[in-house]
């Protein structure tokens, strides 16, 4: 889920031991930098050498050649979706090939694996998500990638006539590439959106708005019955960019949202769309439609006092009906709605959504068994693990209509009916994926700010766009362009 | 007896000098090295940028934003800390009402406080971090502090306390000083045992009383022990990794107002991959740390009183 997934912030604690020793000696850190880059001064662990894969005959059966009782490991990031859907893949992966793929289900893939990948011994299969994942336009600049080409060209577990690239979104492999090369496949989808609980808005007899103006109105009328319209994570205030950046893209059109993307002079202070998008949360902020020390809450604490009712709207993605599982009441009825209309110029049509491809799967280049990686992939994009994921963690996976037929839960089923509805008027943003500093930090904070009232939305489109032109200047930050 | 002297000290220092070499000072050794390249930290290689991080930390105002907040830490907290540790080993050792056959006691139950004290101290920082994170909970009744506030009738001091940008840092340098006080109560407690009864017995029957015995006596015998916990505590301001990493919200906000320099250090090296500009923060660090120490060594040396 990239950084746009947050489910285990709160648990970011492994180097602190480290850190802490080197903390009684005064010197924080520097001996952590120098161990870990033993190898940076040694010439390399192996970053010239490419590993040759353990090749095996490449059959129909087994169409990337992979070796059977070749060793294989996979990295999985334990969040929000926990990591059983993969260990039931896996299973599938040792009956087929005879081994037993080493397993780690982690919530720190960044710092549990930058040595590694230095070191020239990654894992074959990565899951790399959650608040600390690894940089991956670095590892895919640097050539830790594998080109996943061959695992589009393979055909389908359920369809041998059937490519891979044929039963995937195309959004998917189109967010999935650097340049031109697919080295990234994003496993699940993330439906975007402002969510709800429906059984609420029926007690009430209110209806989801379609325009902001509603919004404001309806906020209203909930403040009125002495519940706080919304509530957010203060702590993550990007979560609140789910739903204001999309926003954006929605009214301005994708044209304007690119330009942001693309760090382009004046793309934030120049849109009418950020304008407006800005001043709607602003005059949120001036009403106090936000559940008060929202600013002060985990995402946790803001989902459970929206399951109990406190607040009713919240950003969030696809994932929170999983991860707020424990504190949903059982008639909760979790919905989502689609991005808001500004007016009758906006550029894109009622119904819009963001839908983000999401769990980032990559596959070691220089890993001791890469076809063995992209085998596993191979079969988690089968029906039956789309499903088994749809199932397990209440979630879509890029597999194209995989769970026609099931029986879904509530928010679930609500995510996939908008994503119908929405059609081809889907949204996918890359601004946090390329600059998470930029967008984390510095944006985040000063959302924060425009949330509690503390600054005003002329400022923030000001601030934002002097953040954004110092990134575009930092050398050291790799830029990367989409075209329009 | 001298023949072989040197070969049975070097049998057994070798192994930890060699221990220590590879583990401690090439490290030291090569972050210098380190933060003089634009190393990313995923691969083997990186190209040799001379003082460029440098440069670059010095015209960051993200840098200066969370090294001013160090230095507010620096001041604030051991002061505080001290103080606080001072006063309460007094009163535990010193402090009480006279008694019978005891020149000096401590103040009723002060075994039972020292214990409390200590409580603290025995728990991992992530876990202070965790308590004190779900004790600010700005939710009214989910939150320990503003739920006692609403039930004392104080709902006005209701605050969202780590989201506030005003509040944030001090909040934080709450739980700091809240976990290290009951340290330095027990090490000024066993400091303030060692001072020989009599000098206090003799104040006392000048007629001085507590404020007396505690600025002419108590706090001149232990003037050392203070000195070392003031550098101590002062590298522990420094830090604040942990509690800041784990209580701020979004990383060190709102708004940077809680960012720290390790964890400045931390997001630079790995969540953008800039270890080499990261080398370079801990370079300015142990600048800044060494300063401190030799800076408060020089200054805070006083003559020495033989008892």
């Amino acid at each position: 889920m990239g950084s746009t997934s947050a489910h285990n912030n709160g648990e970011g604690v492994g180097r602190r031991d480290l850190i802490k020793r080197s903390a009684a000696l005064g010197l924080i850190s520097v001996p952590t930098m120098g161990f870990l880059s033993a190898c940076a001064t040694g010439g390399g662990g192996g970053d010239d050498k490419e590993t040759k894969a353990p090749g095996g005959e490449k059959s129909a059966k087994n169409p990337l050649g992979v070796k059977k009782g070749a060793a294989m490991e996979a990295f999985i990031f334990k969040g929000g979706l926990g990591d059983q859907y993969a260990k039931d893949a896996e299973a599938d992966y040792n009956k087929t090939y005879g081994v037993t793929v080493k397993h780690t289900g982690t919530q720190q893939v960044g710092p549990k694996l930058t040595p590694r990948f230095a070191g020239g011994n990654p894992p074959d299969v990565i899951d790399n998500s959650g608040a600390d994942h690894l940089d991956m336009n670095k590892l895919s600049t640097q050539g830790q990638l594998q080109d996943l080409q061959a695992l589009l060209d393979a055909p389908s577990l359920d369809d041998a006539a059937k490519k891979i690239s044929d039963v995937i979104h195309p959004s998917t492999i189109e967010k999935g590439k650097h340049g031109d090369v697919f080295d990234v496949l994003y496993y699940a989808f993330t439906i975007y959106g402002t969510w709800y609980s429906q059984k609420a808005m029926d007690d009430n007899g209110w209806e989801y708005p379609k325009t902001f103006d509603d919004m404001v109105k309806l906020s209203g009328d909930i403040k009125k019955k002495g519940i706080a319209p919304w509530t957010y994570p203060g702590k993550y205030p990007y979560y609140v960019h789910f739903n204001l950046f999309g926003q954006i893209a929605k009214i301005g059109g994708m044209e304007e949202w690119i330009a942001i993307d693309n760090l382009e002079p004046n793309a934030w202070t120049k849109s009418d769309a950020v304008k407006q998008v800005v001043e709607f949360y602003e005059e949120l902020a001036a009403k106090k439609y936000f559940l008060e020390g929202s600013q002060g809450l985990t995402h946790i604490q803001s989902q459970t006092a929206w399951n109990k009712g406190k607040a009713m709207f919240i950003p969030n993605g696809s994932w929170v009906e999983n991860e707020s599982a424990p504190t949903t009441p059982k008639d909760f009825g979790m919905a989502v709605g689609a991005l808001f209309d500004g007016g009758a110029g906006d550029k894109m049509p009622q119904g819009t959504l963001r839908a983000e491809p999401s769990e980032p799967y990559i596959v070691s280049s220089k890993g001791k068994n890469p076809a063995g990686g992209m085998e596993l992939l191979r079969i988690m994009l089968s029906k039956k693990h789309a499903q088994n994921f749809a199932t397990k963690v209440k979630s879509l996976t890029c597999v194209v209509d995989a769970t026609e037929g099931m029986t879904l839960s509530p928010g679930l089923a609500s995510a996939s009916s908008v994503f119908k509805t929405a059609g081809d008027n889907l949204i996918s943003l890359q601004l946090q994926e390329w600059y998470p500093a930029l967008t984390d930090e510095k944006i985040g904070g000063l959302t924060g700010q425009l949330l509690t009232g503390d600054l005003k939305a002329a400022d923030w489109i000001k601030k934002t766009q002097a953040y954004a032109d110092a990134v575009a200047k930092d050398d050291s930050v790799k830029k990367f362009k989409r075209e329009q | 007896m001298q023949h072989g002297k040197y070969r049975f000290i070097v049998g057994f220092l070798a192994l930890p000098v060699i221990i220590y070499a590879i583990f401690v000072i090439s490290p030291f050794v090569q972050a210098f090295q380190i933060s003089m390249t634009d190393w990313s930290g995923l691969v083997g290689t990186a190209k040799f940028v001379g003082l460029d991080n440098f440069h670059k930390l010095w015209d960051s105002d993200d840098f200066w934003n969370a090294l001013r907040h160090n230095v507010y830490m620096l001041i604030a907290v051991p002061i505080v800390t001290l103080g606080l540790g001072l006063f309460f080993a007094f009163m535990l050792n010193v402090g009480g009402k006279r008694r019978k056959n005891e020149v000096i006691t401590g103040v009723t139950g002060s075994k039972f406080y020292r214990f409390v004290f200590f409580f603290p101290q025995v728990i991992s920082i992530t876990i202070v971090a965790v308590i004190w994170f779900n004790i600010y909970n700005p939710d009214p009744d989910d939150g320990m502090l503003n739920s006692l506030l609403g039930g004392l009738g104080l709902d006005s001091l209701q605050n969202a306390w780590l989201g506030e940008k005003n509040l944030a840092l001090l909040c934080i340098m709450a739980v700091m000083i809240w976990s290290h006080v009951g340290f330095y109560v027990v090490l000024f407690s066993a400091a303030m045992a060692s001072i020989p009864r009599d000098i206090y017995e003799a104040a006392l029957l000048d007629g001085a009383n507590r404020f007396h015995t505690f600025f002419r006596i108590t706090l001149p015998l232990l003037w050392d022990t203070v000195q070392t916990g003031w550098v101590y505590m002062g590298i522990i301001a420094l830090d604040a990794f942990a509690l800041v990493q784990i209580m701020s919200v979004n990383m060190g906000g709102p708004d940077g107002a809680t960012d720290v320099m390790p964890l400045r250090l931390y997001l630079t090296a790995f969540r953008d991959s800039q270890f080499g500009y990261a080398s370079a923060m801990g370079v300015a660090m142990l600048i800044v740390t060494m300063t401190f120490a030799v800076l408060t060594m020089r200054f805070a040396r006083r003559e020495r009183i033989e008892f």
